[in-house]
């Protein structure tokens, strides 16, 4: 009598948990790839590019066209930089990642889904478009804020995201430490205590670089905002009586990769149109979409068609000055590393 | 009504004062918060981002969800209240306590052990991608976590009104004969039936609201595996303010009307109740 | 007795069997993968990681501001579930309706909205700015935000239980000469005091993991406003599963531990409840 209830108990359980697979599974029917006029990919993206390619899948859609006939969709997935890579390092089908950090599409070949040597697939490093972090400050810059070494002053708020959950983050801090190793000569201590006041001066440390914006814009918090260029003029066009950006004496050039996902364009026979995807970028055409977005275009003559936008004689470093990403990564944002020890000694 | 004295009346008005102002500080400002957001720009700008076509898909998604969820859980709640109340059995204590966990596992979590368990790196990926069904960042796995945080919220209604009632109804029912499913019906759900439509209620309000767990899982697709808060989350980090507070005020609109169906099935349940007597 | 008992009502193995089936596909295997994956470390490896000082303070961040959250919770849903089950008055069924919004409301945006009412700019933020107390981006800011997220889970706890109740206790109580204060302390008290543990349990829980609503108010400055979901999230960011998944242990089992504490009281007093009648 009772091994009866356990079968049927079991058996209910089954039922329920196969309804929960079927509602799902289909839903998810008929949305494979690779028919004779039309095909989809997916491009996992980072957070501020979403205005970026919101544009240039219109203008990609027309050229694949015109040069095969197929109508291609594009589906576009937007949230922090390593998070998106973490989540197509588990399983999200990508067919192009566009992320913040080089470091970020590492970490999705050393899952097994990009083959190595994805840097030199693509011209300038597989990096389309470049950016810098700047300073948005208050209209008339009450506090008379110039230069990294202004942020450091007692009474100045600053706003930026965190680096550990950041990657926008991570050029904000960079950045700085780059100031102060031309200041101190490369003298550490003094580099670290520099980076040190400058983070006792943060108010709020948001989670996402959108997070930080929000903050600074929409509810009023803070003096500076440490932001990216194109962000800092996204929040100009917005709010022009508003906001002021100062370009600082030294930052960093942000290199932001993109890469075709191997395992993920071969299973789905997507190959072409990814790859065409990501070199379309660097037709003139995409990169003064990329201008037109506050990005800078890698292409050097088209970027100076927007030398009246671009402050284009920041003195800007790069991550080799840092010997790479996996060396800035275990150096400053390793758990133990540099930026925990800032906070562990300011308790 | 029972007679009231002066102090039970001062009593009764300084209660209903505290929650009237309790409830609006915490619950009525944000609401109107959101919705005087939405309808800064005028009425056409909040139709436009309510009838877009990504929102339209997220709606669907969040409805498919949320009817999983409350299925699902209403048919384990109903036979866990059952198992928890009615027997006594070893491990009662840790029985109660696994079916509570969901709901105090940190969204961040929860969405961490799909992932874990259905997503590459786990033993059974292999499994799956041979069997082609996709769990993690695809619509089964939205299902999945929302079924997860809402899991006890059914049976959690239930059990402490069963437990109160005691079992000796059913005892007598069912020494006279009467089969489990009958005494269910006849005697135990007439008991229950209120606190199951709270259950249900909330359940289906939590169900729609979920961030933190389905955003881990969701892989953000747009227009595949956006639910509505997740499409209100894009459209925050757009910076498009407005529409954001508009699609959020359809999930306010959502709950509210689940809410007023509640009223009117709770009313229409306690007229007939007094009817019979 | 009690043997008896088990014999006497059908559907033991039924519903014990679609308990135990859901349970595991549903949570227990998910939360396996959990603690497999936090096995990869040495045990020296997981002490490490659960005792930087970061996460200590994480802990004591979030384990304050839920438990005095969970507390205001608890004392305000019992009067809120009172009020809502003893008086009458205009517009009760609107404040009813009110109590579940918090869920319906995505975590993300009641961050949003609460954030931008308390912010020193905000409306409520203006007010107690002229006094020198900051809300948003400090604890005060985090327990608001979960008392926002939690206040459901007494109130709708309570409420059915006190609906239940039978005023002829109290009419009794009256009658023999008691005064009101001895009436809730000895009548009403023990009968509501499981559901208010289970109520102050699931909020508790629920404000210890809470992600969404919090990171927004609570500034995120280590050792002040740091809390440990937001911990968890930066070591997934740095692909750190094992770090994670260790954190994300010790958390479960602090509401592992209060849920089962909650159910021990409840089971116990149960049981004194059955035994007095």
């Amino acid at each position: 009598m009772k091994n009866n209830f356990v079968k049927i108990s079991v058996a209910a359980a089954l039922l329920i948990t196969g309804m929960t697979g079927l509602t799902g599974c289909s839903s998810e029917k008929g949305e494979a790839s690779g028919s004779v006029d039309s095909v989809s990919i997916t491009n996992v993206s980072y957070d501020p590019t979403r205005e970026l390619y919101e544009a240039y899948n219109k203008i990609f859609a027309e050229h694949w066209k015109e040069k095969t006939g197929q109508d291609v969709e594009i589906t576009q997935s937007h949230g922090g930089s390593g998070k998106q890579a973490l989540e197509v390092a588990n399983g999200l089908e990508a067919d192009v990642v566009t992320l913040a950090l080089e470091y970020d599409v590492n970490a999705i070949r050393d899952a097994g889904l990009i083959e190595d040597g994805w840097v030199s697939e693509f011209a300038n490093d597989s990096s389309t478009y470049t950016s810098t972090i700047v300073f948005l400050v208050r209209k008339g810059n009450p506090k008379n804020i110039r230069d990294w070494n202004d942020l450091v002053n007692d009474g100045v708020g600053v706003i930026t995201p965190n680096p550990k959950t950041s990657g926008g983050a991570r050029w904000n801090y960079l950045a700085a430490w780059a100031y102060a190793d031309k200041l101190y000569g490369g003298d550490e201590a003094q580099i670290k205590d520099f980076v040190k006041k400058l983070y006792q001066n943060v108010l709020v440390l948001d989670s996402g670089a959108r997070g930080a914006t929000t903050t600074f814009v929409e509810n009023g918090q803070g003096d500076v905002l440490l932001a990216w260029e194109n962000e800092a003029y996204l929040s100009i066009q917005d709010y022009p009586d508003d906001y002021e950006i100062i370009t600082p004496s030294v930052s960093i050039l942000a290199q932001p990769s993109v890469a075709v996902v191997d395992k993920v364009v071969d299973d789905r026979g997507t190959r072409d149109v990814a790859a065409e995807y990501l070199q379309y970028l660097y037709s003139d055409e995409a990169q003064r979409i990329a201008g037109d977005n506050y990005y800078r275009p890698s292409n050097a003559d088209i970027l100076q068609e927007y030398a009246g936008v671009f402050n284009l004689d920041i003195n800007l470093v790069t991550i080799q000055d840092f010997g790479g990403w996996d060396e800035a990564q275990t150096k400053h944002f390793a758990d133990g590393g540099v930026f925990d020890e800032i906070y562990e000694k300011s308790e | 009504m029972h007679k009231e004295s002066k102090g039970s009346k001062a009593v009764k008005i300084l209660l209903i004062s505290i929650s009237v102002i309790f409830v609006f500080l915490m619950l009525v400002l944000p609401l109107i918060t959101v919705i005087a957001e939405a309808l800064k720009q005028g009425f056409e700008v909040y139709i436009k981002a309510v009838a877009d076509k990504y929102t339209v898909k997220a709606i669907l998604l969040t409805v498919e969800a949320t009817l999983c969820a409350v299925a699902v859980n209403t048919v384990f709640g109903l036979f866990a209240a059952w198992a928890v109340t009615k027997f006594r059995f070893k491990g009662k204590k840790l029985l109660c306590t696994l079916i509570d966990l969901p709901v105090t596992v940190s969204p961040v979590i929860a969405g961490l052990i799909f992932v874990l368990t259905f997503g590459r790196q786990s033993p059974l990926y292999p499994l799956l991608e041979s069997l082609d069904i996709k769990i993690v960042f695809a619509v089964p796995g939205i299902i999945l976590a929302t079924v997860f945080v809402t899991f006890p919220f059914i049976s959690r209604e239930l059990i402490p009104v069963l437990e109160s009632q005691g079992t000796d109804e059913e005892e007598a029912a069912a020494l006279m004969g009467a089969k489990g499913f009958t005494i269910f019906t006849k005697i135990t759900f007439p008991h229950i039936k209120w606190a199951f439509l709270y259950g249900v209620v909330l359940c289906a309000a939590r169900a729609m609201g979920e961030f933190g767990a389905v955003s881990v899982l969701s892989g953000h697709l747009r227009g595949k595996t956006n639910t509505l808060p997740l499409h209100v989350e894009i459209l925050f980090n757009e910076f498009k303010y407005v529409p954001a507070f508009a699609v959020s005020s359809i999930l306010v609109m959502m709950a509210v009307l689940i809410l007023i169906a509640k009223s009117v099935v709770e009313y229409i349940g306690k007229r007939e109740s007094e009817n019979v007597r | 007795m009690k043997r008896a008992n088990k014999r006497v009502i059908p559907g033991f193995g039924l519903s014990m069997g679609v308990t135990l089936s859901v349970l595991s596909v549903i949570v227990l295997i998910p939360l396996a993968s959990l603690a497999v994956f936090a096995a990869n470390m040495s045990l020296s490896d997981v002490i490490d990681t659960i005792t930087r000082p970061r996460v200590l303070a994480s802990f004591e961040v979030s384990f304050i501001t839920a438990f005095i959250a969970s507390l205001i919770n608890a004392v305000m849903g019992v009067v809120l579930a009172w009020v809502l089950v003893r008086y009458d008055f205009p517009f009760k069924r609107l404040l009813d309706g009110m109590i579940e919004l918090p869920f319906a409301l995505p975590t993300a945006v009641a961050g949003i909205a609460l954030t931008s009412l308390t912010a020193d700019t905000g409306l409520v933020g203006g007010f107690f700015s002229r006094f020198g107390i900051k809300i948003a981006y400090t604890r005060i800011g985090i327990t608001i935000a979960m008392v926002f997220i939690g206040i459901p889970f007494v109130v709708r706890a309570v409420q059915p239980v006190l609906e239940k109740l039978d005023p002829a206790y109290e009419e009794a109580a009256v009658v023999l000469g008691a005064d009101r204060g001895k009436i809730f302390r000895r009548v009403i008290f023990p009968e509501i005091m499981p559901a208010v543990f289970t109520g102050f349990g699931l909020a508790f829980g629920r404000c210890f993991g809470e992600y969404g609503s919090v990171v927004f108010i609570a500034g995120n400055k280590p050792y002040e406003t740091e809390i440990t979901p937001l911990i968890i999230m930066s070591e997934l960011q740095e692909y750190d599963y094992s770090s994670a998944s260790a954190i994300a242990l010790v958390m479960l089992f602090a509401s592992f531990l209060i849920l089962f504490l909650v159910n021990l009281i409840q089971i116990r007093n149960s049981k004194i409840l059955k035994g007095g009648n």
